[in-house]
This record gives C-alpha cells, structure tokens and sequence, in this order.
C-alpha cells in the first residue's frame, strides 16, 4: 500500500505510544461563521452539530477527577457559537485548568449563523477567564489569508487582533498568551517556524501595529477539504510524495496524539482532531470504542494509537501538531 | 500527443545518474549542499536567487520547483515577483550595454 504510515514507522524502527493526557482538546460544535478551503472539520456557518449539555457536563467531571489533564483545548468549528461555550470556560478555569481556545478571530464581528447573536464581547471574556487563544492567520498579507479563509477575512482578522491587543493579549508581561497559526495556502509544506515568527511579528508590528506571543506553522492535512481540492485539482499524488520523502523521525517522536486526546461533538474519543474527523474512534487494548461516557484513564493512556496516511502530514519536515513544529 | 516540458518530469529529475551514478550523486550532493541549508545567504534568499535564475534561463521545471521553495521558506509573492524583476532587469541591461560595441563600431564606420 502507498504511504503506508505504520510500515514507514515499522521499517525505521520507530514506536509511538501514548506518553501522558496532558491535554483534553473538546471540538464542542462544527458550526462555523466561515467556510474556508482547507478546513479538515468542513466547518460551515451550515453545520449544527453541538456537544450536549451532558457531554460538557462529563468534560468537566473528567478535567475535575484528572490531576495530569491540564490543559482544556477548546475548538470547532468555531468554538464560540456553542450556547455552553462561556460556561464551559469559565468553569475549567475555575478548576485551574489551563484553558486554550481555538479562536478564528472574524467570529467577533460575524453575527451567529443561527441565532444572530453579537460575539464582540469575546476580547473581554477572555481577558477575565485569562485564557490562551491560538488564532488562524494563515499570512501576514491580505493575498493569501483571502484566499484561504474567504474575501474580507484578512481586514476582519486585524481588526479583531486589535481589539485582542487592547486588552492586553500579546502584550509583554500582560500573560494574556495571543498564538498565532500559520498554514500554506496550498500543497506545500510551511517554513521555518522561528524566521516565519519574526516575518510576522514586524510585518504585523509596523503595518497593523498588532502585536503576539508565538506563532505556530502547521501542515495542511491531506483529509476533507483540502483533500478534494487536491484530487480535483490533480496534486494529491504530488502532495503524498512530498510528506513521505519529508518523514522526519525527530518530529514522528513528538506527535501531540501522544500527549492529547480529542473528544468529539457526540463524546468519543479520538487520537487526535484529524481521526475524528475521519471517524477512526480511539479504542482501547481490547478494542471497546472510547467515549467520555465511561472514560478511563488508564485505559485511555494504555490505548494503541490509530495512524493512517494522513499522518504523514504530522511527521513531515518540522513537524505540525496543533502546537506548531514538533522537531 | 508528447511533447517537452512535462510537469510530471521534474519528479524523475533522479534519474539523471541513469548511466553516470557517479556524477550525478556529486551534482546533488552539491546541489543539496549550496541550496538546501542556510549559510551566509538563508535558505529564502537562496531559493528567490534561483527563482530569478529560472526565469533568466526558462526553465519550466525550475520555476514550478524554486515557486515552491520560495513558498517553503516563507517568501512573499511580492518579494518573488521583484526577484523576477532583478532577472528581467538584468538580462535587459545585458541586452542595453551591447549598445556600446554598437556606438564603437558606428563610430568606426562614420567619417
């Protein structure tokens, strides 16, 4: 079989347990104000599906009952337009969880795709709750963020990081932690995390006056989306090619299905956002699906991860995980 | 119907050692050597030089493959179309300063 990623990993001697569930990524709603080209969920302002009230409920109970999760990674979709969205927030905080959401920054400014609800409070929100937003600005020009993410999304995105400023997220000794994600706009691989880094801060710096913490590159996944534009534009093969020749063993090791787990809208359990988008629900030893339903722990940590081809997109070049670069 | 410049060739770029391994493996290890790192030019400005190179010698592989390179290593379109620029630029001025044998000669000829 062609890009065959557990025989790559067999052939190189390389083995890829889970290490620890630091973090708890809950992927609350697909409903999203915008529809871009890459997105592995299909994410649209059309999507309804949303975590239940229960399910939110058993997130909490787990983050409670679990020391060594300390991390809650909140995403969707966009995360926001979930009615339990602030609740959930201001309750994990409350555990001394550390809370991240994945914020895609126009969601302050678009309407509610159901309800038509404002969103403009978020810079507030999540001043006070003090969590770390990671937000997708796939460049620091209007070209290729439009081109991605949709007509007008590049003015809207600095807008909303101005605003994000204005509360002091990305500002020196504030600790209110601004990310920013970068991704190609096509079937290429990113650049180097630590110079892309520094073509954002001045750019953005001296153009916008915006400012952030880190930057984060990630390598867009043959999967969904992105993958239908790849076959229907005839590069799919061509892109294959490109992650396999780029397997780097240093960034196969640091893999973030090794430290993470992500929950579905519905409450099962995946190795990471990716499988669960492609419906490969992780199982444990004996093969019983996992859900938070009755999650645990230890059967969770002890689980054999599920890879397929499109983890090549994770092991290429510097790596990609939903922390940036891994090697 | 066949014809040069097929975009799927650029993959058998490998099989140029066909009948001189030898040679070849030098050429990449070079090859690797002079792009594929930084050194005292990073590997950005490298690839937008060798962008502008393409262009200058129109090679169709080389723009697809040096296009991506640029992207891969973070260069703007902006800064790629100026490198294109510097080649056009250049192969002009190239073209322009043979005006000076030109204005020699006619010298010579007119009494």
């Amino acid at each position: 079989m062609k890009h065959d990623f557990e025989e790559l990993l067999r052939v190189r001697g390389i083995s890829l347990p889970p290490v620890s569930v630091a973090t708890l990524q809950v992927n609350i709603t697909r409903m999203c104000n915008q529809a871009c080209r890459h997105c592995h969920v299909d994410a649209s302002p059309a999507r309804r599906e949303m975590m239940s009230e229960a399910g939110i409920e058993r997130c909490l109970e787990i983050l409670a009952r679990h020391e060594a999760i300390g991390t809650l990674d909140i995403t969707g979709g966009a995360p926001e337009l979930h009615p339990g969205f602030d609740g959930f927030v201001e309750r994990a905080t409350a555990l001394g969880k550390h809370v991240m959401v994945r914020h895609n920054l126009t969601v302050q400014f678009d309407p509610h795709p159901q309800t038509g609800e404002s969103k403009a409070y978020l810079p507030e929100f999540f001043a006070r709750q003090r969590v770390e937003v990671v937000s997708s600005l796939p460049y620091y020009q209007q070209y290729f963020t439009d081109a991605q993410r949709g007509s007008g999304v590049f003015g809207k995105s600095i807008e909303a990081l101005r605003r994000l400023n204005a509360v002091g997220y990305g500002e020196e000794g504030s600790g209110l932690l601004l990310n920013l994600v970068y991704n190609p706009v096509g079937p290429y691989l990113p650049a180097a995390q630590a110079s892309l880094e520094a073509d954002y801060k001045r750019e953005l710096k001296t153009k916008f006056g915006v400012v952030f913490n880190s930057l984060y590159t990630i390598t867009n996944m043959p999967i969904n989306r992105f993958r239908l534009h790849l076959e229907k534009s005839g590069q799919l093969e061509a892109y294959m090619e490109k992650l396999t020749a780029a397997f780097n063993p240093a960034a196969a090791e640091g893999v973030m299905c090794r430290s993470l787990i992500s929950v579905g809208y519905d409450g099962r359990i995946y190795d990471c956002d990716f499988n669960q988008m492609l419906d490969l629900q992780a199982q444990a030893r004996d093969g019983r699906p996992l859900s938070i339903f009755d999650f645990d722990f230890e059967q969770v940590l002890a689980r054999r991860i599920r890879f397929a081809a499109h983890c090549l997109g994770c092991t290429a070049g510097a790596g990609s995980s939903c922390g940036g670069a891994t090697a | 119907m066949s014809s040069y410049y097929e975009s799927e060739d650029l993959r058998k770029f490998g099989e140029i050692g066909k009948h001189a391994k030898g040679l070849a493996d030098d050429f990449f290890k070079y090859y690797g050597n002079v792009t594929g790192t930084d050194g005292a030019l990073t590997k950005r400005e490298k690839a937008l030089i060798a962008l502008a190179v393409s262009h200058a010698q129109k090679c169709p592989y080389c723009i697809d493959a040096y296009t991506t390179q640029c992207l891969e290593t973070g260069a703007s379109p902006e800064q790629m179309m100026e490198a294109v620029h510097v080649a056009a630029v250049m192969q002009a001025g190239i073209t322009l300063v043979h005006s000076v044998q030109m204005q020699n000669h006619l010298e010579k000829l007119v009494l």
